[in-house]
């Protein structure tokens, strides 16, 4: 299991905007570079990162081979009603994690 | 005599006024500053978290773990990454923290400690720092370590390499300018382990000097290596009183 630093408000308001960041513990690695005995080392990436709120998507990213090692991701979303959030993490060799978070929304 | 004589060593080692010393930090992009003091941004924390659960884990033959005999590390590590390297006396030598933490796991979990610069060690090593977050840098006073400490002045101050170059002429003659757009730190080690964005990981003080004696083209020492150990408490000293930043964030 990959460690996951996710900063998300407990409580928020009907309405409200409120700023989700999610960070993850992950190599990147490119699948270019080759490492001390010139051996190239196979692509190790996440692919796919996915954010719903009680089922309904609020944000999804597609992650590339450029991308720098341990991603961090930070998006928004309307406060409308409580519910769970739940993060998704997919990509190479069959890497996948899913964490989620309860928010309570209040009038 | 001999204590004096390496007490006056230490006084002309410190600058003259600590408001002179800068961390690294002061000299950091904003957003890279703000990375470092969010601790839900500042990547070094996910070591920190593998940390906390292998100071929880049982490990080898006496199948104890770190919490068993050191409770809770938010009260017994606070403060000990401070005074490191120290002397230790079972092995007559100096140790950092790294090899403090890896003779622990030898001596008391009957352990193969994790190798060096391995994400298990690095992980336990920002776990413990990151107890003393805040707290003045504390090297110890003993006569063991302040030969030690004199010996790594030294190897700071010794030319090497094909470039031919010491640490003293980068980060002390020319700290503050800049070499090749980036700014030449003073050197204070404040903030290890921590995370690097060229690394795109965490990485240790030893890691750090290696990397600048590659730079200068020299043979870096082995991890580990008496020598390395000797800058890294030379350094510390010169640091003394400055705040520890563990996991700090550096570019």
């Amino acid at each position: 299991m990959a460690r996951v630093l996710l900063q998300v408000p407990a409580t928020a308001r009907r309405g409200e905007v409120i700023e989700i960041r999610a960070l993850i513990q992950h190599p990147m690695e490119t699948g270019f570079r080759p490492d001390a005995s010139g051996v190239v080392a196979p692509r190790d990436i996440i692919r796919r990162f996915v954010c719903t709120w009680d089922g309904e998507t609020v944000f999804s990213a597609e992650l590339h081979p450029a991308i720098a090692a341990n991603p961090y991701l930070s998006f928004t979303a309307l406060a409308t009603a409580s519910g769970t959030l739940e993060f998704a993490w997919t990509g190479d060799n069959g890497f996948a994690q899913t964490e989620t978070r309860r928010v309570t929304v209040t009038e | 005599m001999r204590r004096a004589v390496a007490l006056l060593l230490l006084l002309a080692a410190a600058p003259a006024r600590a408001e002179e010393r800068r961390s690294g930090f002061a000299d950091m992009a904003p957003a890279t500053r703000a990375m470092q003091q969010n601790d839900m941004a500042n990547p070094g924390m996910l070591w920190a978290l593998e940390g906390e659960a292998l100071w929880q884990r049982p490990a080898g033959a006496a199948a104890r773990s770190c919490a068993d005999c050191h409770g809770d590390a938010a009260v017994s590590m606070r403060g000990v990454a401070a005074r490191y390297p120290a002397m230790d006396p079972g092995e007559g030598r100096a140790v950092d923290l790294a090899g403090r933490i890896a003779l622990c796991q030898a001596r008391h979990q009957g352990a193969e400690p994790a190798p060096r610069e391995s994400q298990a060690a690095l992980a336990l090593a920002a776990y413990v720092a990151h107890q003393s977050r805040g707290m003045p840098i504390a090297p110890p006073a003993d006569a063991g370590m302040d030969a030690v400490r004199a010996e790594g002045r030294a190897l700071y101050r010794a030319r090497r390499g094909q470039l031919d170059l010491s640490c003293a002429q980068c980060h002390d003659d020319n700290a503050g300018r800049r070499l090749a757009g980036s700014v030449i730190p003073q050197g204070h080690p404040t903030g290890y382990p921590l995370y690097r964005l060229e690394w795109q990981a965490l990485g240790s003080l030893q890691r750090r000097l290696r990397g600048c004696m590659t730079g200068v083209r020299a043979a870096p020492p082995a991890y580990g290596a008496a020598d390395l150990i000797a800058i890294e408490a030379y350094l510390m000293g010169r640091a003394a009183g400055m705040p520890l930043e563990t996991p700090a964030v550096r570019p």
